[in-house]
């Protein structure tokens, strides 16, 4: 008998911790996305429509994946440079370095938001040096960005840490024995090689930024059609009772989080599937 | 060949240097910058508004609704993640990365669907409202919303600390207890549980930081009902759009030190864990 058939039999707790967890997830996760799929459906396709493919929703989809996008696209040089110094050097302070990364994490999204909003404020800090050069970043989709980024930049540090710590030993040195240049050696070995964590990592910060609430309204301004991202939308639809608008609204924004959730398992199976093969 | 032998890329002098550099840079603009204005914007008027700005009824309630909704999410999502983490690292059986992927999927819906998904589920125009009507009993606008929104959003934190912790362990140990004879939950809280205390308690603090930061969700679930269901973090919220930008900013200094306690506890909870492997 191997020895995974006998600890299959010898583990205890299966019934139980299975119980538990399909209750828990069923009664406290899965209930209120069925009842919001479910409320999508009752209120009819005409008025569901109307709601998602209204001028001023398209408006929200268009700028909220614009400044993710841009977010996204910062923490993933940023990300990027804090992982890699974090996971190849030791330096003083590097302990500090890796704990103050998740301080977007521990920090709750509405102190974030009020913060940033202060900076970038035209009598704050960076707001007073960037306005009189007629860049504008609070009440402007910039602003938008910037707390899209705060909030989810550990995401990509954090999915690409372990695995630029465990790439192999001698595999750069290989590269470089047979003359190639510090660039070439990054570009062909090391980046190829955390490419799937990375871009998962970029998915995820991507996803969460589209879904913020709490860091963007204290800064975007939120004027319609201008500065009000789709989870904005969804909650002024509630304040004035269209509940159709925000059963559509919602459920557009649940299609998104799956559809970025199979991404990330996608690549989460490419990944593993050239570990099981390299 | 001239030169040193090259093992790695980025190893030499000047381009650590700058590497490091740029990274200690940016990192003291990006999260340095935020909490020093909270902090000094808190403190701008001095410590005397300051401490009445936090000892202000509506705020002293807002931090007690906030602590009450920690003490009960907490240690039921501490239970969820332990009896999760089992289920997912002790067990094989067909559907179990579907599983895990699940008990994951809080992490990436956004709190504004969260809160209207449990609206539909408990308001009056709800699934459960003409139910909920009939019996006189409601849910939504009352602290017990806060709670059942906030074990969703933190659902996932305790779980996937416990799921990465114990992947990495051998269970060994257990399988040696439960041969000499041990019952299971004999085997779990002498030999399992003494391997995962950091790990538990990692997952706890972080699920305490979100649930008492937790903003959109609460937003749409609470009603906002001042010394009712306000949080901190609406109250927050509440003061900044009245312009009482001290007294946002001095509740803001709450939850920002509480913050910083939480990395602090994530780091030693981390050296720990590091010891506790090396030393096996």
């Amino acid at each position: 008998m191997s020895a995974a058939v006998r600890r299959r039999r010898l583990m205890p707790g299966f019934g139980l911790s299975f119980g538990v967890t399909l209750s828990y997830l069923a009664l406290i996760v899965l209930m209120p996305i069925a009842a919001l799929v479910w409320k999508a459906g009752v209120s009819g396709p005409g008025e569901l429509w109307a709601g998602v493919s209204s001028r001023r929703a398209v408006a929200t989809y268009e700028l909220t994946l614009t400044t993710a996008a841009a977010a996204t696209a910062f923490n993933a040089v940023v990300g990027f440079l804090l992982a890699w110094v974090l996971t190849r050097y030791r330096f003083p302070g590097r302990r500090l370095l890796d704990a103050v990364v998740d301080l977007p994490f521990a920090l709750p999204t509405a102190v974030a938001g009020i913060a940033l909003s202060a900076i970038f404020a035209p009598t704050g800090w960076a707001g007073g040096l960037l306005e009189p050069h007629g860049i504008k970043v609070a009440y402007a989709p910039a602003g938008i960005a910037v707390a899209m980024a705060f909030t989810s930049i550990p995401f990509v540090v954090r999915s690409l840490q372990p695995v630029l710590a465990d790439l192999e030993d001698g595999v750069e040195e290989a590269a470089f024995m047979l003359g190639a240049s510090e660039l070439a050696v990054f570009g062909r070995v090391v980046f190829p090689a955390v490419l799937p964590a990375f871009l998962s990592g970029c998915a995820l910060a991507f996803s969460r930024s589209l879904g913020e609430y709490g860091a963007v309204i204290f800064i975007a301004g939120n004027i319609p059609m201008r500065t009000e991202v789709t989870t904005l939308l969804t909650y002024i639809r509630l304040e004035e009772f269209d509940y159709p608008g925000a059963a559509g609204l919602a459920t557009a924004m649940l299609a998104a989080s799956f559809a970025s959730l199979f991404a990330i398992n996608a690549l989460q199976f490419w990944r593993l599937r050239r570990e099981a093969r390299g | 060949m001239t030169g040193p032998r090259r093992l790695r890329v980025g190893e030499s002098a000047p381009v650590r240097l700058a590497l490091v550099g740029a990274a200690v840079v940016l990192s003291a603009l990006v999260f340095g910058a935020p909490l020093v204005m909270v902090f000094g914007r808190a403190f701008a008027m001095g410590i005397g508004v300051y401490l009445q700005k936090v000892s202000d009824p509506f705020a002293l309630h807002a931090i007690w609704l906030t602590v009450l909704t920690s003490l009960i999410v907490v240690p039921i999502n501490v239970g969820f993640g332990v009896a999760a983490a089992w289920l997912i690292t002790r067990h094989q059986f067909w559907g179990r990365r579907l599983l895990t992927t699940l008990i994951e999927l809080p992490v990436s819906i956004s709190p504004i669907v969260a809160g209207v998904a449990y609206l539909f589920l408990y308001g009056s125009l709800g699934l459960f409202g003409p139910f909920l009507d009939a019996h006189g009993w409601r849910i939504m606008f009352t602290a017990p919303a806060i709670f059942l929104v906030s074990l969703f959003v933190t659902s996932p934190y305790v779980a996937r600390e416990l799921i990465t912790t114990m992947q990495a362990q051998d269970t060994d140990d257990e399988v040696a207890a439960l041969t000499l004879g041990a019952g299971g939950l004999q085997t779990f809280l002498g030999v399992t549980l003494p391997k995962i205390g950091w790990a538990v308690f990692y997952g706890a603090v972080i699920c305490n930081a979100r649930v008492m930061g937790e903003f959109g969700a609460v937003s749409v679930v609470s009603g906002k009902i001042r010394g009712k269901t306000e949080t901190l973090p609406l109250h927050i919220e509440v003061l900044f759009n009245d312009y009482n930008t001290t007294g946002a900013f001095a509740a803001a200094s709450i939850l920002a030190l509480l913050a910083l306690v939480t990395l602090a506890m994530k780091t030693i909870s981390e050296i720990r864990l590091q010891r506790a492997r090396a030393a096996s």
